[in-house]
């Protein structure tokens, strides 16, 4: 094989397994808004929190250590050496689930029944209180996040391919990062997992319910209130494992909420309301980014992967509003 | 009598008895009132649906049929007057709190899930029923598994009774109109209602749809002894179905009695053929 088709299939490559990580961020918004109709600005921010309270419980800090060194004149930071991961991994889920808990109850019960817009700057707010509450509880600096998934190159992988180039060729072999296989695997677990969920179980059945028609739903006897609360935790565990996979590869750091704002083309190109069409929809950017940046790219000099997304949801939004697999919507007058 | 009147065997009826015997009154509506800022829906209604019966609203259009059918079932909280059901007093509730006290409705456009097939549409309906809690369904080996299966069996016999084993496994959306209202039937019956209430189960069918849901409704009444309180607009089928029937004009109670003692009642006369005021 020549080099320059090998060149092709690892931009590919690391494109889709990029798409992937999208897609962990997109899933979460796509599981909100179909069950509530609610657009979650927070929920990158929630990636963040998730980490944050991670590495927290993992390193051993003491919450809030800042405002209560500054309150009462003390030294404390941390408690110990800290836990086991799978231990601090569940406890997160906790606070996660306890979170969802708390923004029904605050938040979004006393929203029912408002615009869509309402509900959208409720979840803005959400977002710089969850940003601030992470700042406070954790402190702002940078943290490396390692819960003993494997990262850098796969050498094995780079020595196979060395050997599929043309002899008398140049090449040096594919550079695949092993922490994007990982993710991969497991976005493709919790895909799988979730759609079981909500296709085989009683409460999946309700949550499709709840998605498809609010009134005809209670009828039923399905409470709204506990759906959101489910969905919501569900949302949340999912930002947990985004914010996993996001922390362990760029370190936990604020710029992770802005991860959020790259599902948005995801989002547009798959649909809101579809999660094979935030998957999909993740993999499309990742890829079309990455080779954007490797073919078009140069003619621009360089640096086109930041907007391209956006370009392409642009071009989407032109031709294809619904996205890939959402719902077309006709209004009847 | 018709051989459809010995009790299915094939439903278990999982809701405890409320000891209440038929031909007593399962349902009592006293003196309620309802408003939307200044527009008075209802004013001053009283009624009840005894167990067992065929319950008719009737009324012109605006006479607040619906809305009585929403107060019912906990959509709109009346400002006055109490709704006692199975001898529980209440004032306000919410609707899917009264879904589990075994109150299930139809609604006049449909609301049926629509991108859910046929079968899970109706599995919703046993939402109330259902036991076993979110832990274990997430497991779901063991008890929700059989817990699950025993819910799709009555709901297998749920689409043999209104023969739509043809369409089980079809998104309910793609279904013609007269089919989906059949659906919404099952889905109702699904909870194995002490109530069932249904809004126009008739509306918009041709005549051939109209008897084949006529009896159905008179199978769900005497096979399951279920109570049903419906509005409907055709008076021929009204007449034919209901064991009583209670007519609203302008959100008031005018009539109330047999299919025959209304339909001699000269405010029902009027209220349907229009009265010159003159007079």
């Amino acid at each position: 094989m020549s080099p320059d088709f090998l060149n092709f299939v690892e931009i590919v490559l690391n494109g889709l397994m990029a798409g992937v990580m999208y897609s962990l961020v997109a899933l979460g918004f796509v599981l909100i808004f179909k069950a509530s109709g609610i657009f979650n600005f927070a929920q990158g921010v929630m990636a963040l929190f998730a980490a944050l309270t991670l590495v927290g419980l993992q390193t051993g800090q003491v919450p809030f250590a800042h405002l209560i060194n500054a309150i009462l004149g003390s030294n404390v930071h941390h408690w110990g050496d800290g836990m086991n991961t799978f231990l601090a991994i569940f406890l997160t889920m906790g606070v996660m689930i306890l979170l969802a808990w708390l923004v029904e109850k605050i938040v979004l019960k006393h929203l029912v029944n408002q615009e869509p817009i309402i509900l959208f700057m409720a979840t803005i707010g959400l977002a710089y209180f969850l940003e601030g509450l992470g700042d406070l509880m954790w402190g702002a600096d940078i943290k490396t996040l390692d819960v003993g998934l494997p990262v850098g190159g796969s050498f094995w992988w780079e020595d196979l391919t060395r050997e599929w180039a043309a002899t008398g060729t140049e090449y040096y072999g594919m550079y695949i990062d092993v922490l994007d296989v990982s993710a991969t695997l497991i976005a493709l677990v919790l895909v799988i997992v979730l759609s079981l969920f909500s296709q085989y179980t009683a409460t999946g059945r309700a949550l499709r319910a709840v998605a498809d028609d609010h009134q005809a739903a209670m009828s039923v006897g399905i409470s709204l209130r506990t759906i959101w609360v489910i969905v919501w935790s569900i949302a949340g565990f999912v930002a947990l494992v985004a914010g996993i996979m996001w922390g362990t590869k760029s370190g936990v750091q604020f710029s992770l909420s802005l991860i959020a704002l790259k599902a948005l083309p995801v989002l547009i190109l798959g649909g809101f309301t579809s999660i094979p069409g935030a998957i999909i929809g993740g993999l499309i950017i990742g890829v079309g980014e990455k080779l954007a940046e490797a073919y078009i790219g140069p003619f621009f000099g360089g640096a086109i992967e930041n907007w391209f997304a956006y370009m392409l949801a642009l071009a989407f939004l032109l031709f294809r509003p619904q996205g890939l697999f959402g719902e077309k919507i006709i209004e009847r007058i | 009598m018709n051989m459809h009147t010995k009790p299915s065997q094939e439903f278990v009826m999982t809701r405890p008895d409320d000891g209440i015997k038929v031909g007593d009154p399962l349902l009592v509506v006293d003196h309620i009132s309802l408003s939307f800022g200044g527009v008075k829906a209802i004013s001053d209604i009283s009624f009840d649906v005894r167990k067992g019966e065929i319950r008719a609203i009737i009324g012109p259009n605006g006479a607040g049929k619906t809305s009585m059918l929403n107060v019912i079932n906990g959509f709109y909280h009346p400002q006055e007057g109490t709704i006692t059901f199975r001898g529980e007093k209440r004032t306000k509730m919410k609707p899917h709190v009264a879904a589990h006290q075994g109150i299930a409705r139809t609604f006049q456009n449909i609301a049926l899930f629509k991108g859910m097939s046929v079968l899970d549409n109706i599995m919703t309906g046993r939402i109330t029923l259902q036991k076993r809690n979110l832990l274990w369904q997430a497991l779901w080996r063991g008890p929700a598994e059989a817990e699950e299966l025993e819910h799709r069996r009555s709901v297998e016999h749920i689409i043999d009774f209104l023969e739509i084993e043809a369409i089980r496994k079809t998104p309910v959306g793609r279904l013609p109109y007269g089919l989906q209202k059949r659906v919404e039937l099952g889905r109702a019956l699904a909870a194995e209602p002490a109530l069932l209430l249904l809004d126009e189960p008739m509306a918009g069918m041709n005549l051939e749809e109209k008897e084949d849901m006529s009896r159905f409704i008179l199978d769900v009444n005497q096979q399951f002894g279920t109570t049903i309180a419906l509005i409907e607009h055709d008076m021929g089928v009204v007449m034919d179905l209901s064991d009583r029937v209670v007519v609203l004009d302008y959100g008031r109670k005018i009539g109330d009695g047999t299919p025959d003692e209304v339909r001699n009642n000269q405010d029902v006369i009027d209220a349907y053929l229009g009265v010159s005021h003159d007079e």
